[in-house]
């Protein structure tokens, strides 16, 4: 990018033409190759862990981890499967994490759509207040969590613990109410991009208040809708705090936290420890990479307005 | 607030243009005038969520703070007592106990401070190599190079990895006598390997080295996401008026990005105050690796249940995470105050 780039030959065309654009070949591969070595230095720690998942023990045990491989099995993503009841800990998080986001989306779009489209007095207070509460660390409000969770009792259809603490209930309620915050600033941003003819249409048609909303701003907002979705799924399956402060350790907890108990019961093997991890990380892998694009305008739903 | 943001919105127009004229206030009119179907409407859609935000949210917050100010075991009622000096704890619990939970943490409490230096080392690290590494990241993707969508979604990767995951993946990396780092560089026989993670010298640094592994990701994407927003034709204005991309860049695409900025600099000083799950998941968060988010929790939850001292600690937390709480919000909301 110095002066010495003027004197280079042009090898390939320039992204952005007029007379300004010189070509940057010694730029371009200076950025290429940075951005190489970087994308290998961040697959490497996840493609370790997957090559140790996919030796046996008694290979690594002999040889170390860092070594040539002798055998490749899936011996060990069978037995982490098996051993560890990883099936019932995924069920767990699929019980928190559906209700979860589909809750936090019917419930945020409805507060957005009152705040943005009828006229309450106090609409920017309370999209303040819902906001805010998104950006409290956890640990400013689990005293008092804590305490309320094991105050509240729960009939048993709800909880076999009979209380909200250590029930999968109690693990929706505190991601719902905490997730709000976001979800509304996000979609009040989207739905105030709705133009007002279309209201003023719908009212001339004599739709009601919740024609307005379930009719026709729910529907305008599937995008939004969509983009947040995919981030709520990954950030309340990844969910840590909530699972090991609100559940006793017990069988309850979600995958991503029960972890945490595996690495004890298999202090032995890593090899298990690796593939149990390999596993638990799949649902938001498949997430990521099927819903990518939407996922990265999801983002920016969030933050251009910001 | 509204004050200072009469002049400058001229986004909020193009966001209302209802707002110019008078059928907006004929319509806004008949919006006002709500049959009780509506009303039901707007009090359930916004009572609920409004009801569980208070409850579980708002209402605990209120209650850490409250609580800071007593002592408490957590077992037994509060009263309105004050803490009677040199009386057993037992006797003493449920107290009124003044500011004396903070001048605890400030002075005797072991932890305290070495927490509060890791809070500030986590953000350290956070703003001088993660971020500009992340926005570095996002600026090379951005020139669309070959192959920047497979660079994008490597580098993205560990942003989709929980935490306790990113804590159990390291291990092998840094593990004493088979991880990758120590076998690499020799070290991995049983009297000179280098124990990353337990020596209290270095275990910070490790997870530190774990926490901007994920975090350069995560500021790429949103950083991507406003140069994206960018008005091409600025860049090419600056191209034409013979500006050098490195110009370009800093005298013009960084400015007009300021709004994105903002929303950066307040999520890393919210991800190093709220940081947990790495060093929770790779040793409790002890030996070397105290923060604040973890001695809140081992003094509320657990054995030692302190509950008046834990909240103190929590109060602090949340005392620090107001700052960038608020610049966000002025941030956010004062194109909105416009009326």
């Amino acid at each position: 990018m110095s002066s010495e780039t003027l004197t280079r030959p042009r090898a390939e065309a320039p992204r952005v033409g007029g007379p300004g654009a010189k070509p940057r070949l010694r730029g371009q591969i200076a950025s290429q190759a940075f951005l190489i070595i970087a994308s290998v230095l961040w697959i490497l720690p996840i493609l370790f862990a997957l090559y140790v998942a996919v030796r046996p023990y008694s290979d690594t045990r002999k040889y170390g981890y860092v070594s040539m491989p002798h055998h490749l099995t899936f011996q060990n993503f069978r037995d982490a499967w098996s051993q560890s009841d990883m099936a019932h800990f995924f069920w767990n998080s699929v019980l928190i994490t559906v209700p979860a986001v589909v809750i936090v989306l019917a419930l945020a779009s409805g507060v957005a759509f009152v705040l943005v489209r009828v006229n309450v007095k106090v609409n920017v207070a309370l999209l303040i207040l819902f906001t805010a509460g998104n950006l409290l660390p956890q640990q400013v409000i689990i005293t008092p969590l804590y305490r309320i969770y094991l105050k509240i009792p729960l009939p048993h259809f709800l909880a076999d613990s009979g209380l909200m603490y250590n029930s999968i209930f109690g693990l929706i309620v505190v991601n719902v109410s905490f997730q709000l915050g976001f979800c509304v600033f996000v979609l009040s941003n989207y739905m105030r991009s709705i133009p007002g003819e279309m209201y003023e249409a719908a009212l001339v048609d004599g739709a009601g208040l919740w024609t307005r909303f379930w009719r026709l701003t729910v529907p305008l907002c599937r995008p939004a809708l969509a983009a947040l979705a995919t981030l709520l799924t990954t950030w309340i399956y990844n969910d840590f705090f909530w699972a090991i402060t609100l559940m006793s350790s017990g069988d309850k907890r979600p995958v991503t936290s029960a972890l945490a108990n595996l690495q004890g019961q298999f202090v032995s093997n890593q090899n298990l420890i690796a593939a149990a991890a390999m596993i638990a990380a799949i649902p938001t892998l498949v997430v990521y990479l099927c819903l990518q694009r939407q996922f990265i305008a999801g983002l920016s739903l969030g933050s251009s307005k910001g | 607030m509204s004050a200072t943001s009469q002049g400058r919105t001229p986004a909020a127009v193009s966001d209302k243009p209802e707002d110019s004229t008078s059928p907006a206030r004929r319509r806004r009119r008949r919006l006002r005038t709500m049959t009780v179907r509506d009303r039901i409407v707007v009090a359930v859609l916004l009572g609920i969520p409004l009801l569980l935000d208070l409850a579980f949210v708002w209402f605990p917050a209120i209650g850490t703070v409250l609580l800071s100010f007593t002592k408490w075991n957590g077992v037994g009622s509060l009263h309105e007592k004050t803490c009677q000096p040199n009386m057993p704890s037992i006797l003493n619990n449920g107290c009124w106990y003044g500011v004396q939970n903070y001048h605890q943490a400030a002075t005797i409490y072991p932890e305290f401070w070495p927490a509060v230096r890791h809070n500030l080392l986590w953000l350290a690290v956070f703003v001088v190599i993660a971020t500009p590494l992340g926005m570095l990241f996002a600026v090379l993707l951005d020139r669309g190079l070959r192959g920047t969508r497979v660079y994008q979604s490597l580098l993205f990767l560990p942003v989709m990895l929980s935490l306790a995951l990113i804590g159990i993946i390291w291990e092998f990396v840094y593990s004493q006598n088979y991880g990758l780092i120590n076998t690499v560089i020799g070290r991995n026989g049983n009297s000179n390997a280098i124990d990353w993670l337990g020596n209290p010298h270095l275990n910070l640094w490790a997870v530190l080295l774990e926490a901007t592994w994920r975090q350069a990701g995560y500021v790429m994407i949103l950083y991507l996401a406003g140069l994206k927003a960018v008005d091409p034709t600025l860049r090419e204005a600056a191209m034409m008026d013979g500006a050098n991309p490195w110009q370009t860049f800093w005298r013009v695409i960084f400015p007009v990005m300021k709004p994105i900025n903002i929303v950066i600099m307040v999520v890393t000083v919210i991800e190093s105050l709220r940081a947990f799950d790495l060093v929770y998941i790779t040793n409790k968060g002890i030996n070397g690796l105290e923060l604040l988010s973890v001695l809140v929790t081992s003094n509320i939850v657990g054995e030692t249940q302190r509950v008046g001292f834990g909240s103190a600690l929590g109060v602090v937390l949340l005392v620090i995470s107001l700052v960038p709480i608020t610049i966000f919000l002025y941030q956010a909301f004062r194109r909105e105050d416009t009326p």
